[in-house]
């Protein structure tokens, strides 16, 4: 089973969740954390794993034979990126700009374009002391893409039926968010009780509906003020998983690099009843 | 001399627009005879590669220059590939206008990267 963690807004308790819910279900289950946050992992600070691979994750960009080009500008015409432009006497190439897509290549009339990889970040794999296994990805600086990392990243292990990935996304409401929620069984939404988390969760609820992936909230950070919010997601008819009152000494462990099932072990029950929710509704949905 | 001014409306009268790739108009100007052409920027709406999409328009038109408020690391390479000189707006280029007779008289500045 696939179960991403999202947010929209930053900083809500992604990587909490994601962490907490990890090790609460590592004791029954083989469980699978992907951080796919790649321009900012984080999940290693809780989870403490022993990196055992390291794999360059690529992008194929086109190489163009300046004998067989005969500058027709096919190549260009094709690029929905602009990634390619065409002078009187030369294609010129911008890397940062192409996607991949091999349109280029397989429009090309004269062969005259090969790929070659293009590394624009790091796949991270290993496992930690609690035995989760852990992968993350790491964009490299400059690098504008997250999404052809997070796609091998996904692909990167064969991943059994039977075991739990956990997927912590990447916050906003973006490609690389889209990209990670793609195909997976279920979204735990984290938000608060702000403006700006409402705004935010319900960009998240949109997109959600239009991939069609059930999905359900924590309201993090509680303070006696979530009516708003509370009455939002029940409008759309939305599960409210759990909520956690914001508590200080929670703020300073998390800080300190420790979970939330580390700092207050009761979480741990609730993070499996949360799941054994969420799998017995999966279980009713495929059903019907 | 063909030159192409990035610019907010498809008027002579009009302000220049200092933004290259996501200008909504490129206004093409003959310098010896004054006839002019307004053109939608083909990069004004795209989601990436605005930059390298309107340079591609301006080198298919084959200038000769092209005046703008400043031009990114993209445009600039595709422009510079194409042997296309690259000049800057000043705050006295309240108009295309202005902005040609500035440019004929040699008090834009050259653009550098």
């Amino acid at each position: 089973m696939q179960i991403a963690i999202a947010s929209g807004k930053g900083g809500t308790g992604k990587t909490t969740i994601a962490t907490s819910l990890a090790k609460s279900l590592v004791g029954s289950h083989k469980v699978h954390y992907l951080d796919c946050d790649v321009e900012a992992p984080n999940g290693h600070l809780f989870l403490h794993p022993d990196i055992q691979t390291q794999k360059d994750a690529i992008i194929r960009i086109p190489q163009i034979d300046t004998n067989l080009c005969t500058l027709c500008g096919r190549c260009v015409e094709v690029c929905q990126f602009h990634a390619l432009a065409q002078t009187a006497d030369e294609i010129v190439l911008f890397p940062e700009l192409c996607h991949g897509c091999g349109s280029c290549t397989w429009n090309c009339p004269e062969d005259a374009i090969t790929e070659i990889a293009n590394p624009i970040g790091i796949i991270e794999s290993g496992i930690t002391p609690d035995g989760i296994n852990f992968c993350h990805g790491v964009l490299k600086i400059s690098e504008p893409m997250p999404t052809p990392i997070i796609r091998q990243m996904r692909k990167y292990k064969s991943l059994s039926r039977d075991s739990v990935v956990i997927l912590d996304a990447p916050p906003g409401a973006s490609c690389s968010v889209v990209e990670t929620l793609r195909a997976v069984d279920y979204a735990i939404l984290v938000t608060e009780p702000s403006p700006f988390g409402k705004h935010d969760l319900l960009q998240i609820f949109g997109i959600l509906k239009d991939l069609k992936i059930p999905a359900g909230v924590i309201i993090n950070r509680t303070d006696g003020h979530e009516s708003d919010i509370e009455q939002l997601i029940l409008e759309k008819q939305i599960p409210i998983l759990m909520q956690i009152p914001f508590d200080k000494s929670i703020a300073a462990g998390i800080a300190s690099g420790r979970t939330l099932v580390e700092l207050q072990p009761e979480y741990r029950e609730r993070f499996i009843a949360m799941f054994d929710f969420i799998e017995s509704f999966l279980a009713v949905e495929q059903v019907c | 001399m063909k030159i192409i001014i990035s610019a907010k409306s498809n008027q002579l009268e009009g302000s220049p627009d200092e933004r290259f790739g996501r200008a909504a108009w490129l206004i093409k100007v003959d310098s010896a005879t004054g006839e002019w052409q307004a053109f939608p920027n083909p990069g004004a709406n795209q989601s990436g590669g605005a930059g390298v999409a309107a340079a591609q328009f301006v080198i298919d038109q084959k200038a000769d220059a092209v005046i703008s408020g400043d031009f990114g690391p993209h445009a600039s390479r595709a422009l510079k590939a194409a042997h296309i000189e690259m000049y800057i707006l000043t705050g006295a280029a309240d108009s295309l206008k202005k902005a040609m007779e500035l440019f004929s008289q040699s008090l834009l500045p050259v653009f550098q990267p």
